[in-house]
């Protein structure tokens, strides 16, 4: 026998549902008035210092049909590579930009979009610069634990080629379901993150 | 004393359900099918998003009022309470709590829902809270009923409340669902069935609480949430500036 440890256990996922919507975007289901408009939908201001971009994509499920009913997070440093957090002591983050978004995906496209400025370089737990990237946080019916992965830019091909994130995966192939490819919409970069829950471009997620 | 700073505890992923899981049908062609890609946490994962207590309305956690048009919401008046904690038994504050569920009838107020039950025209649906310096939070809301949904001929739901919680980073993140106690519709459900252990699921069956009722008012249930704790950071060298 040794000495009991009375470590607690995290509590268990269970899958968000298919009315998700009604607790994190209650205005966008029609249940209005409750609170002033939902969380996360804007990120930038007219003060938020950095490179306004457009995020979009869809999520496929392993059928290759766009998931109508998923909500999509999104979370990242500012244009300095700072986190608007207590956690973060490197320096303050710009106080005009949370970093934070949240959009539901279109009922009839499964689109989500986000308006967003491009985020700084942050470090990796050795120091080593991580490229530009955005963590992703997706959940909805059928998906049983919520689903980490990372958005990096198409256009940063050598912060991507010396990411020590990007290459701890094994298949440089991979590692391309990350990279979302630059376009161009309303005069703003587009970049284009399609994530695919299975099959042979399936995104890598994360255990972090 | 030390100080609980460094990275999150890995996930159990044997406490949690697998991502394949096919009593649960939709679960088959949404579930990854790749190993994931696991690593310590970085800086994108230790941070996240804070939520103040400003933001919140009177009524945002009263979901038998929030959206009443003539009067309260129909049903069973509950209070829900209980702490918020991370795996080291510290209660966390400032967790923001998103809920949402079924009315009594176990109907949702959503374009998709198709289950005969009526709807109730005082009931949304939705409520939020955010948790105290001790990491306790409260809401009033009315029991949800039990609903059948489209998976097997004849597979139903227990009464649940969804729960979307905000720890203090982004890899203490955490969606999950509230069971009642004494339910037995619990043991036959098939998403509840994802969960791999007995003392997994017992983990979100909140115990009716006799000593906290409101008077003539709501019965009280409790219901703890754990998330991840954090390694203490005693010998560590941390990159970091102080």
């Amino acid at each position: 026998m040794v000495q009991r440890r009375d470590d607690l256990k995290e509590s268990p996922s269970q899958t968000a549902g298919p009315y998700v919507h009604i607790g994190t975007n209650p205005n966008w289901v029609e249940i209005t008035g409750v609170w002033q408009g939902d969380l996360g939908l804007v990120l930038v201001g007219p003060d938020t210092k950095g490179e306004r971009v457009l995020i979009k994509g869809r999520i496929f499920d392993g059928l290759g049909k766009p998931l109508n009913d998923a909500l999509v997070e999104i979370w990242q440093a500012d244009a300095d590579g700072l986190y608007n957090s207590p956690e973060e002591r490197r320096g303050r983050a710009d106080p005009n930009f949370v970093g934070w978004g949240r959009q539901p995906t279109d009922r009839d496209t499964g689109e989500f979009r986000f308006e967003t400025i491009k985020p700084g370089r942050v470090p990796y737990g050795d120091g080593r610069p991580m490229a530009p990237h955005i963590t992703v946080y997706i959940v909805a019916r059928g998906i049983n634990i919520g689903l980490h992965t990372r958005l990096y830019f198409g256009d940063e091909a050598a912060a991507n080629a010396e990411c020590p994130v990007l290459n701890r995966i094994e298949h440089p192939g991979r590692r391309q379901t990350l990279v979302a490819p630059r376009g161009e919409e309303a005069g703003l970069p587009a970049y284009t993150f399609d994530v695919h829950l299975q099959g042979h471009h399936e995104t890598v997620f994360f255990d972090v | 004393m030390s100080d609980h700073r460094g990275s999150f505890y890995a996930r159990d992923r044997d406490w949690h359900p697998p991502a394949y899981t096919p009593d649960y049908k939709t679960s088959v062609l949404r579930a990854p099918k790749q190993a994931l890609l696991s690593l310590d946490n970085t800086i994108s994962e230790m941070t996240g998003p804070v939520f103040g207590h400003d933001m919140l309305g009177p009524r945002d956690d009263d979901l038998i009022t929030n959206w009443s048009k003539t009067g309260d919401a129909i049903g069973q008046r509950i209070v829900v309470h209980g702490r918020v904690l991370d795996e080291n038994g510290r209660g966390l504050p400032g967790v923001l709590l998103e809920v949402w569920q079924a009315n009594a009838g176990g109907r949702y107020r959503h374009h998709k829902e198709t289950y005969h039950a009526a709807l109730d025209p005082n009931f949304g649906g939705c409520g939020r809270c955010i948790t105290a310096a001790d990491g306790s939070y409260r809401f009033r809301t009315v029991k949800p009923g039990a609903y059948p949904w489209p998976n097997r001929v004849n597979d139903w739901r227990p009464a649940h409340i969804h729960f979307s919680v905000f720890g203090h980073a982004f890899a203490q993140r955490l969606v999950t669902q509230m069971y009642f106690e004494g339910d037995p519709m619990i043991w036959q459900c098939p998403i509840v069935g994802t969960i791999p252990d007995k003392r997994g699921v017992e983990q979100l069956i909140a115990a009716l609480d006799r000593r906290n009722t409101t008077h003539m008012d709501a019965l009280a249930y409790e219901f703890d949430i754990v998330l991840r704790g954090r390694r203490a950071t005693l010998f560590e060298n941390r990159m970091e500036g102080t």
